[in-house]
């Protein structure tokens, strides 16, 4: 089947099989491998793309039903080459990762909470991100990153000028 | 398409059937994708009813302003359904034909008597939920219908409010009992009109009317006096759980469910009842 994806602002068409899921489509035709495939049946977040801005499961859905939507994988998050978003900042400042398999995941959906909220409450943050699953650290600093995010982009604690 | 039969799902969300075809339980030859129907996704207000699309998305749900002032119960169970992710995609039609026992929106469903309308061939139905439910993941649907919308009855009364409760090993997982409650007040306060129900605990939502007309009625200080008005609350409630004959599983056995039932129908109806008695006695 013939479609269209946009996908971190460029347009891809492509010719996919109705039953490839976006997943499988963004990682093995588009090689965009940030987004993860953990359980590939909706429990784990591992694979949390945002779909007009909203986080949504790419293994629960098929690449055909994301026709004509705005897609944004982890790939279109930072500001340009070898920069950093200050979520993915954030997270690497109070090491909001050990493995690193849920991370790209966990960005998005912050950068989906903060988009709509940006000072989101602790109690927010933890419901925005309880569908991601973490098996390593525990969420305490995946918390602490998303709420410093928040801080650094409503422009406060912004890090020391460089001397 | 449907009618011709052939192994054909009707896929909208996608919520329940991906994960079950990727566990290969569900294998269908073709699917028919419904979610980008235009028809099929609206939220309507009618004299006595709020009409919603079948493939209205749960997360339209939680925050359309005029479900929440109008079917403020359907608004309320939303946050428990799944997680965000899911409800961006996952649909009510979905949620509906999927007969989870522990559904959240079944319950509501269920407990504000709200009908179901489906199209089978040229035939289109309106039942009530209480009739399109049959079992643990049964329907009346046959594998040729589509159901189309979900009609909730609107209260008037000025007084009005709403409860809800559940219990579940992780929030937004699968509910091992969930309970909750629609209540009117009159101007005293005294109950005018009840709906209550529980889910998770049978294999289909459960309304209970008995218990319902047992307490309406009541005066205001039966819903909130002291330990002993309390006390002869929970009788009731209890009482009525007590006929119920619950599911039991590894997760929950059918004597839990049944506290855990009693105790969150308590809570559901407090609830239900304070936000009736906060509000004014007429509609400004």
């Amino acid at each position: 089947m013939r479609i269209e994806l946009s996908v971190n602002g460029t347009a891809h068409p492509l010719e996919v099989e109705p039953r490839m899921s976006l997943l499988d489509c963004l990682r093995e035709r588009l090689l965009l491998t940030g987004a993860h495939a953990g359980c590939e049946h909706g429990v784990c977040g591992a694979c949390t793309v945002l779909v007009d801005g909203v986080p949504i499961r790419s293994c629960l859905m098929f690449a055909v039903q994301a026709d004509g939507y705005a897609i944004t994988t982890i790939e279109g998050i930072a500001p340009g080459p070898g920069e950093l978003s200050p979520v993915q900042d954030a997270f690497c400042e109070t090491h909001g990762l050990q493995c690193g398999y849920c991370t790209p995941a966990m960005v998005l959906t912050a950068h989906a909470l903060l988009a709509g909220n940006p000072a989101p409450t602790r109690a927010e943050i933890v419901e925005a991100i309880s569908g991601n699953i973490c098996r390593c650290t525990g969420y305490a600093q995946i918390v602490e990153a998303i709420a410093l995010a928040a801080e650094r982009m409503r422009g406060l604690n912004q890090p020391a000028p460089a001397p | 398409m449907l009618a011709a039969g052939d192994d054909v799902r009707l896929i909208a969300g996608g919520q329940t059937l991906v994960p079950l075809m990727a566990m290969r339980l569900a294998r269908p030859k073709r699917l028919i994708d419904i979610a980008r129907i235009a028809e099929l996704a609206f939220v309507r207000g009618e004299p006595d009813a709020v009409v919603i699309g079948a493939t209205t998305k749960q997360c339209i749900l939680e925050r359309d302003p005029l479900i929440r002032g109008q079917v403020p119960l359907l608004a309320k169970v939303m946050p428990f359904v799944g997680h965000a992710p899911i409800r961006a995609r996952g649909t009510i039609g979905g949620s509906l034909a999927n007969a989870d026992p522990a559904a959240e929106i079944a319950l509501a469903a269920i407990i504000l008597d709200a009908t179901v309308v489906y199209r089978d061939g040229d035939k289109e139905v309106e039942i009530r939920a209480f009739d399109f439910l049959t079992g643990p993941m049964m329907t009346v649907l046959s594998p040729s219908s589509c159901l189309t919308c979900v009609r909730f009855p609107i209260w008037r009364e000025a007084r009005m409010g709403v409860g809800f409760h559940e219990v579940s090993a992780r929030r937004s997982d699968f509910a091992f009992a969930s309970a909750g409650a629609q209540i009117a007040l009159d101007e005293n306060s005294a109950c005018r009109r009840l709906a209550l129900g529980v889910g998770a605990v049978t294999s289909v939502p459960l309304r209970l009317d008995t218990l319902a007309r047992t307490l309406e009625g009541r005066e205001g200080y039966a819903f909130e006096g002291g330990a002993a008005e309390q006390s002869k609350l929970r009788d009731a409630v209890a009482a009525a759980i007590a006929e119920i004959e619950p599911l039991s599983d590894l997760h929950a056995s059918a004597d839990y469910r049944r506290r855990a039932a009693t105790t969150l129908l308590m809570r559901a109806i407090a609830d239900a009842y304070r936000a009736a008695k906060g509000r004014a006695t007429r509609a400004h």
